[in-house]
């Protein structure tokens, strides 16, 4: 699956994306990738340490965390948006 | 119409664009979002504007469908541009065109309220204290909802 970062997510993991093969993505929510992420590493703890402000698309559509990821091709996370 | 794009935009061409060869507009109203050189406390020298490509024209298209739902709007315009921006620059414009102005004030207002909390793009801003990216303001919040609480604008 495709792994997307935005703003202050890239910086601390330090790439705009990645690809991560996922398996048993018919059961897994997308909280439960989020704590399999954090586990990667530094940038990746420091990047989803505040869960109110981890904010997750998959496929384009905002979902909350309790989403089960499913089929699913791309999945972004990014913080509140700030554009206008 | 929906466009995101580095380039800048002319206000004035676009509202021509939008009304023009119609007979049955009778109030259009625009907006223009600049950047400023100070936010708060802070000294901001450029202002880069990032978004999620598709996504952001997908939320843009999905916002102004709501507008054109919740009022009778002939028609419609918003531009956001991404990239780097300097004080001054505009930075998103959204027009309005209805029968009568009411519907083209709250609908302008409504379409603002809602893609900056509900549209994918994101503000980093710097200047001599170095980068930083912009947080979330509960005010744009509370402005969003206002469209969705009861009342009249529901």
């Amino acid at each position: 699956m495709k792994v997307l970062y935005f703003a202050w997510f890239r910086d601390r993991i330090g790439m705009a994306e990645e690809e991560i093969d996922l398996t048993g993505a018919d059961k897994l929510t997308v909280r439960d990738f989020i704590h399999d992420l954090a586990g990667r590493g530094d940038g990746y703890a420091t990047a989803f340490e505040d869960m109110n402000v981890v904010h997750v698309a998959l496929d384009m559509q905002e979902v909350d965390h309790d989403t089960i990821i499913g089929g699913a091709s791309e999945i972004a996370f990014y913080p509140p948006f700030t554009g206008g | 119409m929906v466009r995101v794009q580095t380039e800048d935009f002319d206000p004035g061409a676009e509202l021509d664009n939008l009304v023009a060869a119609r007979t049955d507009v009778g109030a259009s109203v625009s907006f223009v979002g600049h950047m400023r050189a100070r936010n708060e406390d802070r000294v901001v020298e450029t202002m880069t504007l990032e978004h999620y490509p598709g996504m952001a024209e997908k939320a843009l298209s999905e916002i102004e469908a709501e507008a054109h739902k919740r009022w009778p709007l002939q028609a419609s315009t918003i531009i956001h541009r991404v990239g780097p921006l300097k004080p001054g620059d505009r930075i998103v414009l959204v027009i309005t065109a209805s029968a009568h102005r009411q519907a083209a004030f709250e609908a302008a207002e409504f379409l603002m309220d809602w893609l900056k909390t509900k549209a994918p793009f994101w503000k980093k801003e710097s200047g001599p204290e170095g980068d930083s990216w912009v947080s979330s303001r509960s005010t744009d919040e509370d402005a969003a909802q206002r469209w969705t609480a009861s009342g009249k604008s529901d």
